[in-house]
């Protein structure tokens, strides 16, 4: 159910991980705004047919939705306008994938995780690493209702208590338990190639694996 | 509809697993291109593909020999990576090819491709990934729409053209120029802007929910102005027929672990698991694996949907037997062709 007091998603990027998650936000109810590099005049197409109940807007107003989530390739990350998003919770799905994407000397240089790099961009935004393990076929597919015996978790992290709050009941609304992974550095543990990232998981198991990333860490 | 196979050529493996030669496999693609050719079937598209595992790295060079091996059959790249290609180069070796070909059958399918090998190999920057898409699409189109051999051309992707020749023209003027793409929405919507015919490559999911990019490329085309024969949509899946789907199952699923566990290497995924190979090979999902009439029926099904007017399948991978290949084309000519006419005329 839509309420006023729900926040306004706002989505940076249209293509498959973007659009994927802007329907399942329709679904759940939300209002959602979705920006391109584009005039968001050329977008208005593309968003009546592909993500139905969205609007296309510019990118600094998607910017200044309550929940923005960034879902554009990741080696064009520093086109994002950290000044657009000041202040804001952000939510990065970008992963950084040198054997299908390429090779970048901004992930290969720094031992960080790509979303701390992200945070250090953009500076005064809340940054919420989640929705980066799951494929974009699959989020609209895997949903299941709260309670439901087989629901899938995805992990979220972030250094922000009230953003991750705010993360998770977004995350819940779409179909999904979340599990605080902990602070935005333990994104390592579902980063590209890891079991979380390839797998799909129950809260349970989540959990568990991510105990035994956070262990490995611990004793490294 | 044309019905039509794909391959990025697939190096057989010898019973320890290690690789036989890529010379044998791209005579292998050569001779599946002839017998599709003999057996009638409508469209044959190549490469672009720089491993051992899938050597088809020059659609040109193929398709200019198979031009002249062959007498009916449409020939196409599938796709020719054109963002790290000369451009100039790719047009003039299809338009020799199609100057062999008698002229008519020959095509250029122009995509980004599905991994950035080419960057590497041939020094490019993928910094420079979309601009150089752009740039070399663009004097691609520039070189088909030319109206003589003089053609003058700015950019900075490439040294500019200023009123050069480029030769052979094309038998037909014009070589029909397609665009692929794995299925975002801005490529659709930018394919149609160009009033250019677009191809998807569905390699997972389920290919109906294709539909709406499949619309938003039609109604992209119409508002920029773009209609008419030029505005159609093509559709590449995995698929393998046999006999029997028992057969078909059988026979691809070597292949398919052999390419996952290779993929997986490279890019972390877990061992390939039986059941996620099952759960893909029957409707509505994405490998159209089955005998004759499934084929059929899933074809047309889905055209139901996207109104695509030619559907080609990859089957070749992982080390697929040659003579498996070879029947698949025979069974897709003869028996899945004359099915999917039958069940569209009966709609």
């Amino acid at each position: 159910m839509s309420t006023h007091n729900d926040p306004i998603i706002g989505i940076l990027g249209a293509g498959r991980v973007g659009t994927a998650i802007a329907r399942q936000a329709i679904k759940a109810g939300y209002r959602v705004r979705i920006a391109t590099a584009q005039p968001a005049a050329d977008n208005a197409l593309l968003v009546d047919i592909v993500t139905p109940g969205a609007i296309a807007v510019e990118a600094s107003e998607a910017a200044a939705a309550d929940l923005v989530i960034v879902a554009i390739p990741l080696h064009k990350y520093r086109t994002l306008n950290p000044d657009d998003l000041a202040g804001r919770v952000v939510i990065d799905v970008m992963n950084y994938w040198a054997p299908v994407d390429g090779v970048f000397d901004d992930f290969e240089r720094d031992a960080r995780t790509t979303s701390e790099i992200v945070a250090e961009l953009l500076g005064q935004s809340r940054v919420v690493k989640t929705l980066n393990h799951i494929g974009y076929h699959e989020l609209e597919d895997d949903d299941k209702p709260a309670g439901h015996a087989e629901r899938r978790a995805l992990a979220l992290a972030g250094d922000d208590a009230a953003a991750k709050a705010l993360v998770a009941e977004f995350i819940d609304r779409l179909g999904y338990d979340a599990v605080d992974a902990g602070p935005l550095a333990a994104g390592r543990a579902f980063q590209p190639a890891t079991e979380i990232f390839t797998g799909s998981h129950q809260a349970a198991g989540l959990r568990a694996l991510l105990r035994g990333a956070s262990g490995l860490t611990a004793a490294a | 509809m044309e019905i039509g196979a794909y391959s990025f050529g697939d190096t057989q493996l010898n019973p320890d697993g290690s690789s036989r030669s890529t010379t044998e496999a791209i005579k292998n693609l050569f001779d599946a291109i002839v017998h599709a050719d003999k057996v009638g079937l409508d469209y044959f598209g190549v490469g672009e593909h720089h491993t051992v595992s899938m050597p088809a790295s020059s659609p040109g060079a193929i398709i200019a020999a198979a031009a002249a091996a062959t007498t009916r059959i449409k020939l196409g790249s599938a796709a020719s990576i054109i963002g790290t290609d000369d451009p100039v180069r790719v047009f003039q070796q299809f338009a020799t090819a199609d100057a062999i070909s008698g002229g008519g059958r020959i095509e250029i399918t122009a995509g980004r491709g599905s991994s950035v090998e080419t960057f590497p190999l041939f020094g490019y920057d993928l910094n420079d990934y979309d601009e150089l898409y752009a740039q070399k699409l663009d004097l691609l189109l520039a070189l088909n729409n030319s109206a003589t051999e003089n053609v003058t051309w700015t950019g900075t992707a490439r040294p500019s053209l200023p009123q050069l020749d480029v030769v052979p023209r094309p038998v037909q003027g014009q070589l029909p120029i397609w665009i692929a793409t794995g299925g975002s929405a801005p490529s659709s919507a930018r394919a149609g802007r160009l009033g250019l015919p677009l191809a998807y490559a569905i390699i997972g999911g389920q290919p109906h929910r294709f539909a709406p990019l499949a619309n938003l490329y039609r109604q992209s085309a119409a508002q920029a102005g773009h209609t008419g024969e030029n505005i159609k949509v093509s559709v590449a899946t995995f698929g393998l027929v046999a006999p029997t789907k028992k057969e078909a199952v059988e026979r691809m699923y070597p292949g398919w672990v052999n390419l996952n566990v290779e993929m997986g290497r490279l890019r972390g995924w877990p061992a390939p698991q039986r059941a996620s190979y099952l759960a893909q090979v029957d409707a509505p999902n994405a490998y159209y694996i089955g005998d004759p009439d499934d084929v059929a029926e899933r074809i047309v099904d889905l055209h139901r949907h996207l109104g695509h007017m030619r559907h080609f399948f990859q089957g070749d991978h992982g080390g697929l037997p040659q003579e498996h290949l070879l029947e698949s084309i025979t069974l897709l000519a003869t028996e899945v062709k004359p099915r999917v006419e039958r069940l569209l005329a009966a709609k």
